[in-house]
């Protein structure tokens, strides 16, 4: 019988590190000593399950999950759909896939943001999906605006869509952001930037597919999300003695 | 040449950011779409163990506590079996969840959890793991989720054998990863990202 024995190392030199001078909240929130290497286990290897049944009918729908009756959010309408897989290609069936976002004026409805763009009364931002059995996934929202942050005297948000996905492991655990096709201030954003290479930049940068648009309603973005994947051995490798 | 390996690249991490309650936790934060957060509620009245409360805060290198993280936590059941479908060992207590998320108050930014002393799991080669939670640690400005556990303060003997503890180098930064009971079933753990009482994390 082939079964998992672990999953495969996550490549630090891909993501990003967790010290970089230009993203300031970074400097006192970055462990300093090593993190301790360890195989997966048990503890790593399993994870929490949700159920379709904890989805409403609106959930996957953010331009009318918040919206008063009759009304709807204000923005550019679109798609975001994609598949969530594993490293080795396979689709993640059952993954929660939580979204949040700012408005089409680039404001989050929360009390600690001070942006003076508007908020949309009938938008809030946030919404959920579960993946079907192939890892496909689609929710419907209006395209968030940019935004400046208080980092260095002028430094903007690109229009993102943050994004917090459970595989089947607690080990796939990852909480990311999409960026759309195009966005100039992709490149002159600290907090892109902490991510090292521009190939991985470009993993998180969703394609504008004209042919699942949807003609006189919303256009569609592609956006994959690869979670980490398990090694797979008809073996049972040990080493003895440990 | 040689046959290509065909494997992806993990999507790259960004940080959770400022807002990341928006959209984890909305009813925290006001937006009332679901009918509750998830992972809000670990136990039930039937659930079987000892029930603990976890509180602690994040604290960052300058000595400050964090007040917008998320705190997550996954654990075994009483018997030491995961609420999971990989789990293969045995069928969980079907009334534990194991899975708690924490928003941390929003004054205070305590995270805080009621659940169950977990039972002990086996690492892979066999040899058992103390009692123990795993930490997951997510706010803006850590860009890559931090991985932890925390362990009993109160259970020296299965910690005194436990793989991760015994594989530490520096002991003296074991003492970071135990919470201490309170005599009440309260333990305390306190997170600290940086500084000379820095929180040992794990790549795991």
């Amino acid at each position: 019988m082939i079964k998992p024995t672990g999953y495969y190392q996550r490549d630090r030199n891909w993501h990003p590190p967790a010290f970089d001078e230009n993203y300031k909240t970074s400097v006192t929130r970055s462990p300093k000593f090593a993190p301790l290497s360890f195989a997966s286990g048990i503890s790593e290897e399993t994870g929490p399950t949700f159920g379709h049944q904890i989805l409403g009918p609106l959930d996957h729908d953010l331009i009318v999950n918040f919206a008063q009756p009759n009304e709807l959010a204000i923005g550019p309408r679109i798609i975001v759909y994609g598949r969530v897989m594993d490293q080795d290609g396979r689709g993640v069936a059952g993954a929660l896939v939580e979204v949040w976002q700012a408005n089409a004026g680039g404001r989050y409805r929360h009390k600690k943001e001070g942006y003076l763009a508007p908020l949309d009364p009938n938008f809030g931002g946030c919404g959920r999906v579960i993946t079907d059995a192939e890892g496909n996934y689609e929710f419907r929202t209006v395209q968030p605006g940019p935004y400046p942050w208080p980092n260095r005297v002028n430094d903007w948000r690109p229009a993102h869509i943050h994004f917090s996905v459970f595989g089947h492991a607690f080990a796939q655990r990852l909480i990311t952001q999409m960026y759309f096709e195009g966005d100039p201030m992709i490149w002159q954003c600290p907090i892109v930037d902490t991510i090292p290479s521009r190939e991985a930049i470009e993993t998180l940068i969703a394609a504008l597919d004209m042919d699942r648009t949807v003609p006189m309603d919303a256009r569609a973005y592609k956006f994959d999300i690869v979670l980490r994947g398990a090694r797979q051995t008809v073996f049972e490798n040990r080493m003895e003695g440990l | 040449m040689a046959q290509k390996i065909q494997r992806l690249k993990e999507s790259p991490s960004q940080t959770a950011g400022p807002y990341v309650h928006i959209g984890c936790t909305p009813s925290f934060t006001g937006i009332d779409i679901y009918p509750e957060d998830l992972g809000s509620k670990m136990v039930n009245a039937q659930t079987k163990g000892e029930r603990v409360a976890i509180s602690g805060t994040v604290i960052d290198g300058a000595g400050m506590v964090l007040r917008d993280t998320m705190v997550e936590i996954w654990q075994a059941d009483a018997q030491g079996l995961y609420n999971s479908p990989q789990e293969a060992r045995g069928t969980a207590d079907a009334n534990f969840t194991g899975w708690g998320r924490s928003p941390g108050d929003a004054d205070t930014g305590e995270f805080h959890f009621d659940t169950i002393k977990p039972g002990r799991v086996a690492n892979r080669d066999g040899r058992l793991f103390a009692p123990h939670i795993t930490f997951w640690i997510v706010a803006r400005g850590i860009n890559l989720g931090l991985h932890t556990r925390m362990y009993f303060a109160d259970e020296p003997a299965a910690n005194a054998e436990d793989p991760i503890l015994t594989r530490i180098e520096h002991q003296n930064r074991v003492p970071t990863l135990l919470a201490k009971n309170d005599g009440k079933g309260s333990y305390r753990f306190d997170i600290v990202l940086q500084g000379k009482d820095e929180t040992i994390f794990l790549d795991i």
